[in-house]
């Protein structure tokens, strides 16, 4: 079945699948499986393509559609790998009334991937967050631990010249 | 039980404990409105269209799951509950395509007939949100009219047992679908429709072939030829608001010839071939000693259950072709030859309650000319459309017979559309040929009515024979679970994909939700078609039938020969489910 939720081909190794395996035989028979094997799923992963999805499905003898609705509904489950270098742009009320919006937007251009998705070569994420916790800096971009403040969408271009490699 | 005793709209009502209050209100005969409910399997207060007032309850409640106390005092109709449906109507069609005037579901919409009563605008929030997946050869989906009642996902899941779609998503993106968004035909989908059956909007509606037939009906050029399965008779009347279960086979017949038919012939007469083939394929298999059970192969929404889910059981499939395209190979066979019409030529149209006929004659080895047995597959509401596109009165129409060269058949043939059916017309043949001399008593109570799992166990000159009558595929999961663990045994199975079988197809009239939840609709149907097998009814047994001697004589040979292996048997292929 072809994945259409990804740009990222699947890199899965046979250890990661172990893993898995393992998991998902210590859990098939207790009940309410499904959302502890989707996150431990992530660990493993980092994010849940449609393979390791159909693993869990099959594992637990339950339709892909069960999986793919739970994981789907749930925020913190990722169906894109997280890139080298993760862009967060804060979309909280405070950074969004500083023109988070148009950063945000300016980013997607820039790396040519949505919110929630990963750049083909693996090196950039990008996800919209709530409040970090820093407003007096608003808006406020996070590259992996790296906070920029007070910035405009014409200063992207400069911070991101610095994750290149 | 404990009963208990409350007051609807200032009525007294008892029922018992647990009761839940639209019950409670349909016993008074008092109509609350409902979307989501579909009795046992979608009870899940989602729509919010069932709100009723409890006096002393801090907000209002919904009828379809709230259990009814004692001394509870319920209103079902002020002012303010008029108003908050009003205004949860107008919230579902904000993002609702309005293609009302054409719209498959029209004047059957469960959700227009609500918004006309209370006087909805549609503009007030106006947001549309489109996406339409006509990627199966049965059925489209257009969730800009879906209002994510959840009752296709219900029966897919807990009827059919087959899970393809699902909610994705959450809060306002909420969508149903497949998995990763995926087309429905990358999708173990079994094309059974059942999900189409119970969409109270046109969100799920049936793929239409019937331009095609149109298109052929005006060729000079082709010969077009048309059969209706039994089922369609004990449906086709509730589209023309005849009362349920009404069989109107004489009109039907008499519609399809002023639509422009050259032959109007019967699917209950293939149905006595099938008897034949199947018949003789199960004596062979007693005799060889297996492979047991032999699986019925008349539902193509359960074959192709069986290949994706069961495909290491397809040696139990009989490989007898369906009823539907034994009556095509036929056509362009026995019939184009007797006739002297080329194949090519020939125009088989056959009429359904099942969508996933559409499917069934586009696979292998369904081709016993060189080119496909049939040429399109018309829907019960199909064929509903066309006639009223021909501008008949149907209620006005004379009663008219099948064309006698393919066209008679026996009651046998007729109980097909019925779960039980195809067992009971089997185990007549079959009993009179192992025995050699004429049952007593040709009914065989203990494979009839609705249940979705029956079991009998019958002598067959002096042997045992285990027969088992399933229904929905859920069930059909169950038996053969059973059969895995070794915790059952059988002979023989009759499958059929929907609940109740073919009278409860796919490719149905509507009928909303609140006729569904306090109307049995597969009874009602079914007992149109066994009255054309009443014990008065002079050719009840499919090997009696004269149609079929005469083709085995003059055309075929014998049952189960190798012209007859040829034309009226398939094959099956490997599926997977991931």
């Amino acid at each position: 079945m072809e994945n259409s939720k990804t740009k990222n081909p699947f890199q899965g190794t046979k250890e990661q699948e172990n893993e898995l395996m393992k998991l998902i035989e210590a859990n098939k028979n207790e009940p309410g499986a499904l959302m502890p094997l989707l996150q431990g799923a992530q660990d493993i992963y980092g994010y849940l393509p449609i393979e390791v999805q159909t693993m869990i499905a099959k594992g637990l003898d339950k339709p892909l559609e069960e999986v793919y609705g739970v994981v789907t509904f749930y925020s913190q489950f990722s169906l894109n790998p997280k890139g080298k270098y993760k862009v967060s742009v804060c979309l909280g009320t405070a950074c969004y009334v500083k023109a988070a919006g148009e950063i945000f937007e300016r980013l997607e251009r820039l790396l040519g991937i949505k919110g929630g998705e990963c750049t083909e070569d693996g090196l950039y994420s990008l996800d919209a967050c709530r409040c970090v916790g820093a407003c007096g800096l608003a808006p406020v971009v996070l590259v992996n631990e790296d906070v920029y403040g007070r910035i405009g969408p014409e200063d992207i271009d400069e911070i991101m010249a610095k994750y290149k490699e | 039980m404990d009963n208990v005793k409350l007051k609807i709209n200032g009525l007294d009502v008892e029922v018992p404990k647990g009761t839940t209050v639209l019950d409670a209100a349909h016993k008074l005969g008092i109509r609350i409105p409902t979307l989501c409910y579909l009795r046992e399997i979608n009870a899940i207060g989602a729509c919010r269209i069932c709100v009723v007032e409890v006096k002393g309850a801090r907000s209002s409640v919904a009828a379809c799951v709230h259990p009814v106390s004692e001394g509870m005092e319920i209103q079902t109709n002020t002012e303010k509950l008029r108003q908050a449906r009003k205004m949860t109507l107008e919230l579902i069609v904000s993002d609702h395509r309005m293609d009302c005037l054409s719209c498959e579901r029209s004047l059957r919409c469960e959700l227009q007939t609500l918004a006309n009563e209370y006087e909805v605008d549609q503009h007030k929030f106006a947001n549309l949100n489109p996406e339409v997946d006509d990627s199966a050869p049965h059925l489209i989906r257009d969730n800009s009219k879906c209002i994510l009642c959840r009752k296709c996902v219900a029966v897919c899941k807990h009827n059919q047992a087959v899970g393809v779609i699902g909610a994705n998503y959450r809060g306002y993106k909420t969508q149903i679908g497949s998995p990763f968004d995926l087309p429905l035909d990358t999708q173990p989908c079994i094309y059974c429709s059942q999900c189409v059956a119970v969409c109270p909007t046109g969100a799920l509606s049936e793929k239409y072939d019937h331009k095609k037939v149109w298109e052929a009906i005006a060729n000079p050029n082709k010969h077009v030829v048309v059969a209706c399965a039994p089922a369609v008779r004990a449906q086709l009347g509730e589209c023309f608001n005849y009362p349920i279960g009404t069989n109107v086979s004489g009109k039907m017949v008499t519609a399809l010839r002023r639509m422009g038919f050259d032959k109007v012939f019967d699917v209950p007469t293939a149905a006595d071939f099938t008897i034949m083939e199947e018949g003789t394929e199960l004596i062979k298999r007693l005799e060889a000693g297996g492979p047991f059970p032999m699986f019925t192969s008349c539902s193509p929404g359960w074959v192709k259950f069986c290949e994706h889910f069961y495909p290491e059981y397809l040696d139990n499939l009989s490989t007898c072709k369906s009823p539907q395209q034994m009556y095509g190979a036929l056509m362009k066979t026995y019939y184009a030859e007797k006739e002297g019409i080329k194949p090519e030529d020939m125009y088989v149209v056959s009429v359904m309650p099942c969508a996933a006929k559409k499917f069934e004659i586009t696979r292998d080895h369904q081709n016993a000319a060189g080119i496909p047995d049939l040429d399109a597959v018309i829907t019960t509401n199909e064929l509903a459309l066309m006639i009223r596109q021909t501008g008949l009165i149907f209620e006005d129409l004379p009663d008219e017979d099948f064309d006698p060269a393919f066209g008679i058949a026996s009651g046998a043939g007729h109980i097909f559309g019925v779960t039980g059916g195809v067992c009971e017309a089997t185990l007549r043949t079959v009993s009179e040929i192992v025995s050699g001399k004429p049952l007593e008593k040709l009914e065989f109570n203990e494979v009839r009515g609705v249940a979705g799992i029956k079991e009998a166990e019958y002598d067959l000159g002096g042997k045992k024979l285990k027969v088992a009558v399933v229904s929905g595929t859920a069930n059909a999961k169950k038996v053969i679970e059973d059969i895995k663990s070794g915790a059952k045994e059988y002979h023989f199975i009759e499958m059929m994909a929907c609940p109740g079988g073919c009278v409860n197809g796919g490719g149905q009239p509507y009928q909303p939700g609140y006729v569904r939840n306090f109307t049995d609709l597969r009874a009602l149907r079914a007992k149109a078609l066994y009255r054309e097998d009443a014990p008065k009814t002079a050719l009840r047994k499919s090997h009696e039938n004269p149609v079929v001697k005469e083709i085995y004589d003059s055309y075929l040979g014998e049952p189960g020969g190798h012209k007859a292996h040829e034309l009226l048997h398939t094959s099956y292929v490997k599926r997977t489910v991931y």
